[in-house]
């Protein structure tokens, strides 16, 4: 297969919405005069575009720089604005940590990081597939750390974000972006959704993987097994309360994640039930210790083992 | 610390040239091998390909010591692509090197294929990941230290963008080649005047380049990177420049060589309609 790298991860979607995270921040800034953007070099490539283009004075190209993008993100909330400052996973993170641990997050800085390319979105190997995003910003005392969805959440998230005090690292879905979720679907901060319920199974799931989880479901209800669905879009500061509720009534459970499986979702799940005390069967889907290859998406998914099918094998196998 | 021994020469080097007809040949096979692997995707990094063509003909055919059939020989000067989205212009310089079967740059880009469309170190000819922008020169830095140190008798060219000029990395490298005097590291700056999000004088201003690598203590040049007499004029400057690391900051124009990709709105990611392929392919031939 050729050529296919370039495929986006909306190929095949029923409904999809355009660039959902530019035209949310659009709605949030035409009432809150407080929010401005910033970009590393990566306007066209992570959706803000729409926002610069409706707001140029409130708008900073900082030219492709991480460290200085994210340091002037936290100077312009010190001067009392809102900076919504977006590049990719790998660069916010990898490049730039000790400028979101210090300035952002020690420093309370009210700055929204939004970062595209999460995971197995990109087709561009180890230097763009952002696989271990999540568990660094984890990692970061005070940060809230946000996976949505699909392109409803992520509008959703964007604007609950823009009133939330306090620094946020979220993951975008960028470009024609499906639409997954119910159309009644309410984000919230720091809240997980039950989104099926079922008493055999349980998949937990953040990100573009729950709309994998949500098909293995249904699949699985087809052969009469009962799998639920909860979705976990914000890994900190994590639900507990729901977690460990859904472990105790379901404990043969699969996590879900466009992720490395250490340090993330899985993580977080395991850590909660060592701390309760709850005995579960846990199998773990997401990105294992490798730095991935180059190639398509469905490429990707299916030699990384991220496809509706491999959870449908996990849930058959914490089923044994 | 003595010199590494150096076993005997198992293999050809390739051979250099100054014959500008040759050296205009090579560019022109390279241009052909962008385009082919450019229509196997269908879109992309042609107009970089194409761009950076000649600088690349000039270094692989008039500067660099290397063996095809050895490409990990310990004396070889390296070259360093820090913009990995550059990888086609590199494959196709490495196939007209004979580092890699011209016939293999059909898989370029292609699922499981090693010339994936940002470069990977594991594939034969390349030096180091690049993709990451702003970590070529810092790596450079480190090579050209280690073969001093060794005594090896070989240099490192490392090729970086408009847009690398903006990473912090890229100057923090800076001031450690001019103050390890690293006079066989050789930066080449490709001007292209594009990025991501547009021209670098609207994203953020990089000018006057020749002044500020000049400042940093580079001994540098600025040439138009089509211009293989220029080209070849600099590298001789280098060879009599001792005491310092050289910038060479090379001005071309994205798409060269096909008119079509030349006189389009420019753009860092080119998509590019299937019927316009013959065009292309027919434009490059009628290009001197
Ligand atoms: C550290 C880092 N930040 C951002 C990017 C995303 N990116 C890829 S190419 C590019 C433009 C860089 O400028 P340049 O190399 O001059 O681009 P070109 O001439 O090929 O358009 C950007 C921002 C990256 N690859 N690495
Ligand atoms: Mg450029």
């Amino acid at each position: 297969m050729t050529g296919n790298i370039l495929t986006s991860d909306a190929a095949g979607a029923a409904k999809t919405e355009t660039a959902p995270f530019g035209h949310a921040l659009v709605r949030a800034g035409e009432t809150d005069t407080r929010i401005v953007g910033l970009t590393a070099d990566l306007g066209k490539y992570t959706d803000i575009h729409v926002f610069a283009d409706k707001f140029p004075t409130r708008f900073f190209q900082m030219g492709m720089a991480e460290q200085s993008l994210i340091g002037a993100a936290c100077g312009l909330a010190r001067t009392g604005l809102v900076p919504f400052a977006t590049t990719y996973c790998v660069f916010a993170t990898r490049r730039a940590y000790d400028f979101i641990a210090i300035g952002a997050a020690l420093g309370r800085a009210n700055v929204k990081i939004i970062a595209g390319l999460p995971g197995l979105t990109t087709g561009y190997g180890g230097t763009h597939q952002g696989i271990e995003d999540l568990a660094l910003m984890r990692s970061i005392p005070g940060l809230t750390v946000i996976d949505p969805c699909d392109a409803i959440e992520t509008a959703q998230a964007t604007a609950a974000i823009a009133q939330h005090d306090g620094p946020v690292y979220m993951r975008l879905l960028r470009g024609v972006v499906p639409v997954t979720l119910e159309a009644d679907y309410k984000f919230e901060i720091g809240k997980a959704r039950l989104l099926v319920d079922g008493a055999d199974v349980a998949f937990i799931s953040t990100g573009l993987m729950t709309t994998r989880a949500l098909e293995a479901a249904r699949t699985l209800a087809a052969s009469g097994v009962k799998a639920a669905v909860l979705h976990v879009s914000t890994l900190k500061p994590f639900d507990r309360a729901a977690v460990a509720a859904l472990l105790a009534r379901v404990p043969r459970i699969v996590t879900a994640e466009n992720h490395f499986i250490t340090g993330g979702l899985a993580s977080a799940v395991a850590d909660l039930a060592v701390d309760e005390r709850l005995p579960i069967h846990l199998k773990r889907v997401g990105i294992p210790d490798v730095f991935c290859e180059s190639g398509s998406l469905p490429y990707l998914a299916e030699r990384y083992g991220l496809t509706a099918a491999h959870l449908v094998s996990a849930a058959q196998e914490v089923l044994r | 610390m003595p010199a590494a021994p150096s076993g005997p020469a198992t293999s050809e080097m390739i051979p250099l040239t100054r014959d500008l007809t040759a050296l205009r040949a090579h560019a022109k096979a390279m241009r052909r091998h962008v385009l082919r692997m450019a229509e196997i995707v269908g879109q992309g990094y042609v107009g970089q390909g194409l761009g950076i063509a000649d600088v690349l003909a000039a270094v692989y055919f008039s500067e660099l010591r290397t063996r095809p059939a050895e490409p990990t020989w310990p004396d070889r000067d390296r070259f360093v692509l820090s913009i990995g989205h550059y990888a086609i212009g590199l494959y196709a310089a490495l196939a007209e090197a004979g580092i890699i079967p011209v016939e293999e740059l059909s898989t370029y880009g292609a699922d499981g294929s090693r010339l994936e469309m940002s470069a990977p170190e594991t594939t034969t000819g390349v030096e180091m990941t690049g993709g990451s922008l702003g970590h070529g020169l810092t790596q450079s830095v480190g090579m050209a230290l280690g073969l001093r140190l060794q005594g090896r008798d070989a240099r490192v060219f490392n090729l970086l963008s408009d847009g690398e000029c903006q990473e912090g990395s890229t100057w923090e490298a800076a001031l450690a080649g001019a103050h390890h005097q690293l006079d066989h590291l050789i930066a080449l700056i490709d001007c292209n005047n594009q990025q991501a999000d547009g021209a670098p004088s609207k994203v953020m201003g990089i000018e006057p380049l020749h002044e500020k690598w000049a400042a940093f203590g580079w001994h540098t040049q600025r040439v138009n990177g089509h211009d293989f007499p220029a080209l070849l004029a600099a590298f001789a400057q280098i060879r009599t420049t001792p005491g310092k690391p050289h910038a060479i900051v090379v001005d071309t124009l994205m798409g060269r060589g096909v008119k079509a990709f030349e006189e389009r709105e420019k753009n860092h990611f080119i998509r590019v309609a299937p019927e316009e392929w013959s065009l292309a392919n027919r434009q490059l031939e009628e290009t001197a």
